[in-house]
């Protein structure tokens, strides 16, 4: 379990990964993720199952280089073992025809949101999805979730592909056509997820986000990933990680998000100058 | 062979203290504290023993550890024989006579315990089995037939790693699942370095898989797999998933930046070896000044770690006095040693903190004790207006854990008692569903290493018997 079977580069920095790991692949569902790590001194990072393939037992994960573990994971090749898999961990999405649903991802979300869009579409549902990236380049799966939406719109900040501007100014647009959008799912950085909320609340309309808490263990034994929702004291590798974003409190979920950011700043600077030193 | 020695003289003997380092430099490492017994020490320690027959202290240790058998064998400076004598009956020796709470157990109906020194036999074992390891003593296993019975264990603490390691003794073929990277359970991610070495963990492990048993790692029963898939492919199940819940006081500013569970701090600390951060990768933060909550091994062992990793002060806050604190003493005493201030009588309710998130104090209000309540301890009732604020940047949550549901969730037809503990029969710790059986932790609540083991060994005999009358899980 855990060997690389192929790996693509997607993006500038963002790396696509297929995973050999049946026993993961069979219990699959969107919205759930896995924990990994490198090699024995790392650390345990959560991604999310970007996909699954029970035939082949391979779930596959899409992660963007922002420090030192994404690094590593992004140097590792074909065919190379993962030291820890673990998964698929926390609650799947709740899948059932609505009706009309938006799906709205930005970043590595995009990825994030593929399965969720493509079993909401099997399920009978008109998806609307919306993804967005800060530049062309950047944007990435167009191709697959236009298979799987009805209608895919795109923006980036720079204006350099699709619409100029932010997902949530799609979306404003979205929600002022459409009268009757039943929910909405939006993953990427926290300050994407509460401006889609902001953006969802005159509109009533119930927005469902998935939270990228800091993790160790995945199994509810730590309480590093714990957020307040509705003003109660939530876990979000057991209880998540999908939460009501309108009941999520941002502030506190942001600045736990940053708690150990100098650390682990310093750790990557220090990775990246000894690599140097390798490659040099 | 050492000397034999009269009883009388036995009896005047005063036990051998065991060497430790000092405060002030172990404060400064993840050393072990206690240094061991040399073999004189040992030998010395070991002619006190009077031989008693029958012998008191074995039904003092769930493990059933040969006592006197293996005390004379140190005595007849068989160092070798007397490891393999207590691994007879005990798979993790050198964890035990670490971490066991002696002086509750085998010490405790030691007949020198009338005159309150009773042999050590904890720091004997633990000599026995450091000896044995570091001369690389193997052990010459049985010649066993293999049966072709398969056992699934849920868990890789003390309670999985016993019933494994008996049941591979008895020739069944054993697999482990365990949800984390290592096996090992509190022993690998909970109790700090400085008490027990991970090395030695790790050996004690890889003797039990030299056994034959089988460890699955990252796989989470009730998730990866349910425990009703299980049934399947095995012919008998034991589950000691312990109980690794963290609780939490539900006061406000509890999720501020730097409040942290002892099992979050702990972790990040033992298992991803956070204190050789960036040698490893995982980080982990201390506080200038924090606050521990609660006053068991966890609550010493979290503020013994936040000292080590650089704190200037460190302060226990529990609610009830020194003599209901539910921690071993020898614990307290090492904390108080090394400057670590207990604040009796304390109760928190409130964790002050900054815009960003930052912990800028805890409030809390003194207490008294009155009444008994149900447990016969007496319940602490608050001092009406006796709050203060102590000036803290951290604190660490270590008030106890509870039952992870995953488990339970998934195992049809196993009852669980209101606090989500799986119910058992004592003797048997056969659960209500048939060829099921549970021990350690998640049976009990949080308890000891011993009692863990203790279940262990009697769950490894019950399905010994079950398996042997023909029954099993699987349709064949
Ligand atoms: C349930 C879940 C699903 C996730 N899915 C994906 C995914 O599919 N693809 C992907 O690329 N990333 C995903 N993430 C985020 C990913 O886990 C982090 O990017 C990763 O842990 C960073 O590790 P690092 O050592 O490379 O960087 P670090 O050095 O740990 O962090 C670098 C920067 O990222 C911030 N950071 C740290 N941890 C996280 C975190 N958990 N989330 C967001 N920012 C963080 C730090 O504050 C710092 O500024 C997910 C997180 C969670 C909890
Ligand atoms: C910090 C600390 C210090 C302690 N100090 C002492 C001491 O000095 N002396 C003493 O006697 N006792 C001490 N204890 C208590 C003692 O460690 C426990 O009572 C004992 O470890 C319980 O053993 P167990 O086998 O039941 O469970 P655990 O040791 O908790 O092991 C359970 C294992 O099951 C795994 N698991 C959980 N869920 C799943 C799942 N769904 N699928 C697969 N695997 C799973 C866990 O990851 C873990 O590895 C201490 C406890 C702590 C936390
Ligand atoms: S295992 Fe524990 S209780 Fe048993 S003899 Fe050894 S120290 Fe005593
Ligand atoms: S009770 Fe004490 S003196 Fe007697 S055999 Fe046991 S350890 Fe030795
Ligand atoms: S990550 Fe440990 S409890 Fe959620």
């Amino acid at each position: 379990m855990g060997r690389i079977i192929t790996k693509r580069k997607i993006a500038p920095e963002i790396i696509s990964l297929e995973i050999e790991a049946p026993a993961v692949a069979e219990k699959a569902k969107p919205g759930q993720f896995v924990i990994l790590m490198t090699d024995e001194r790392g650390e345990r990072i959560p991604l999310t199952i970007a996909d699954y393939d029970r035939q082949r037992g391979s779930v596959r994960v899409v992660s963007q280089v922002v420090g030192k573990t994404t690094a590593k994971l992004s140097r590792l090749n074909e065919g190379d073992e993962l030291f820890s898999f673990v998964g698929p961990l926390g609650k799947p999405s709740d899948i059932n025809r609505y009706g009309t649903i938006v799906v709205v991802g930005g970043g590595t979300g995009i990825a994030c949101i593929y399965p969720i869009a493509r079993e909401l579409k099997e399920a009978g549902n008109r998806v609307i999805t919306i993804i967005g990236a800060r530049t062309k380049e950047l944007v990435i799966m167009e191709e697959e979730l236009r298979k799987v939406s009805t209608e895919l719109l795109i923006s980036t900040d720079d204006g350099s592909y699709g619409k100029k501007g932010f997902v949530t100014d799609v979306l404003e647009e979205v929600l002022r056509k459409e009268k009757d959008v039943k929910k909405v799912w939006a993953i990427g950085p926290a300050p994407m997820m509460r401006a889609v909320c902001k953006a969802t609340k005159p509109y009533n309309v119930e927005t469902i986000v998935s939270l990228n808490a800091i993790m160790v263990d995945g199994t509810g034994m730590c309480g590093t990933c714990r957020v307040t929702v509705d003003g109660e004291t939530k876990f979000t590798c057991v209880d998540g990680p999908e939460f009501n974003g309108h009941l999520v409190d941002w502030a506190e979920f942001m600045n736990r998000l940053a708690r150990y950011g100098q650390l682990e700043k310093s750790s990557f600077e220090t990775y990246k100058r000894e690599r140097g030193k390798d490659n040099g | 062979m050492a000397e034999m020695i009269p009883k009388p003289e036995r009896m005047k003997r005063s036990p051998r203290q065991m060497p430790e380092q000092d405060p002030k430099k172990r404060i400064r490492n993840f050393d072990e504290v206690p240094l061991g017994y040399t073999a004189e020490d040992a030998i010395y320690e070991a002619q006190r023993c009077l031989q008693c027959d029958p012998p008191p202290c074995v039904s003092g240790c769930p493990a059933e550890v040969h006592v006197p058998q293996f005390i004379q064998k140190i005595v007849e400076e068989d160092f070798a024989g007397a490891c393999i004598e207590i691994l007879k009956t005990n798979s993790l020796p050198a964890m035990c006579g670490r971490v066991c709470p002696q002086e509750e157990q085998c010490q405790r109906v030691c007949v020198y315990n009338k005159k309150d020194k009773p042999i050590a036999i904890g720091r004997l074992e633990r000599f026995a089995a450091d000896w044995a390891r570091e001369h690389r003593v193997k052990e010459k296993l049985l010649e066993i037939r293999k049966k072709d019975k398969r056992v699934a264990v849920v868990g890789s603490g003390p309670a999985g790693l016993t019933c494994a390691a008996d049941l591979a003794k008895m020739g069944y073929d054993v697999t482990i699942f365990e949800a984390l990277h290592k096996p090992g359970g509190v022993l690998i991610y909970g109790i700090p370095e400085f008490r027990l070495p991970k090395k030695i963990v790790g050996h004690e492990i890889d003797k039990v898989k030299e056994l034959g048993v089988k460890v699955t790692t990252d796989l989470v029963v009730g998730i990866t797999k349910s425990v009703d898939e299980l049934v399947e492919e095995f012919d008998a199940i034991f589950l000691a998933n312990g109980a690794g819940a963290p609780q939490f006081m539900h006061i406000p500013g509890e999720n501020l930046n730097d409040v942290y569970s002892a099992n979050e701090f702990l972790t990040r600390s033992n298992l991803m070896k956070a204190y050789k951060f960036p040698e490893f990768d995982t980080p982990i933060k201390v506080g200038k000044k924090v606050a521990v909550i609660g006053a068991g091994n966890v609550a010493m062992d979290a503020a013994r770690t936040a000292l080590r990793l650089g704190a200037k002060e460190v302060y226990v806050v529990y609610r009830r006095t020194r003599k209901e604190a539910p921690a071993r003493v020898e614990e307290i005493a090492h904390a108080e040693e090394e400057g670590i201030r207990l604040d009796f009588l304390t109760l928190p309710v409130r964790i002050i903190g900054d815009d960003k998130g930052n912990v800028t104090g805890m409030e809390c209000i003194k207490m008294q004790l009155g009444e008994p309540d149900e447990s016969g301890r007496r319940k602490p009732l608050p001092v009406k207006g006796s709050n203060f604020v102590m000036q803290v940047d951290m604190v660490i949550n270590a008030i106890g854990t509870m039952a992870n549901p995953i488990v339970a969730r998934s195992a049809t037809g196993v009852q669980t008692n209101r606090w989500g503990y799986f119910t058992v029969d004592e003797e048997t710790r056969a659960t209500s569903r048939e060829g099921v059986f549970a021990g350690g932790d998640i049976t009990r609540g949080s308890a000891t290493v011993i009692s863990a083991i203790g279940d262990g060994k009697k769950a490894a005999r019950a399905i010994d018997c079950y398996l042997s009358s023909g029954s099993s899980l699987r349709k064949r």
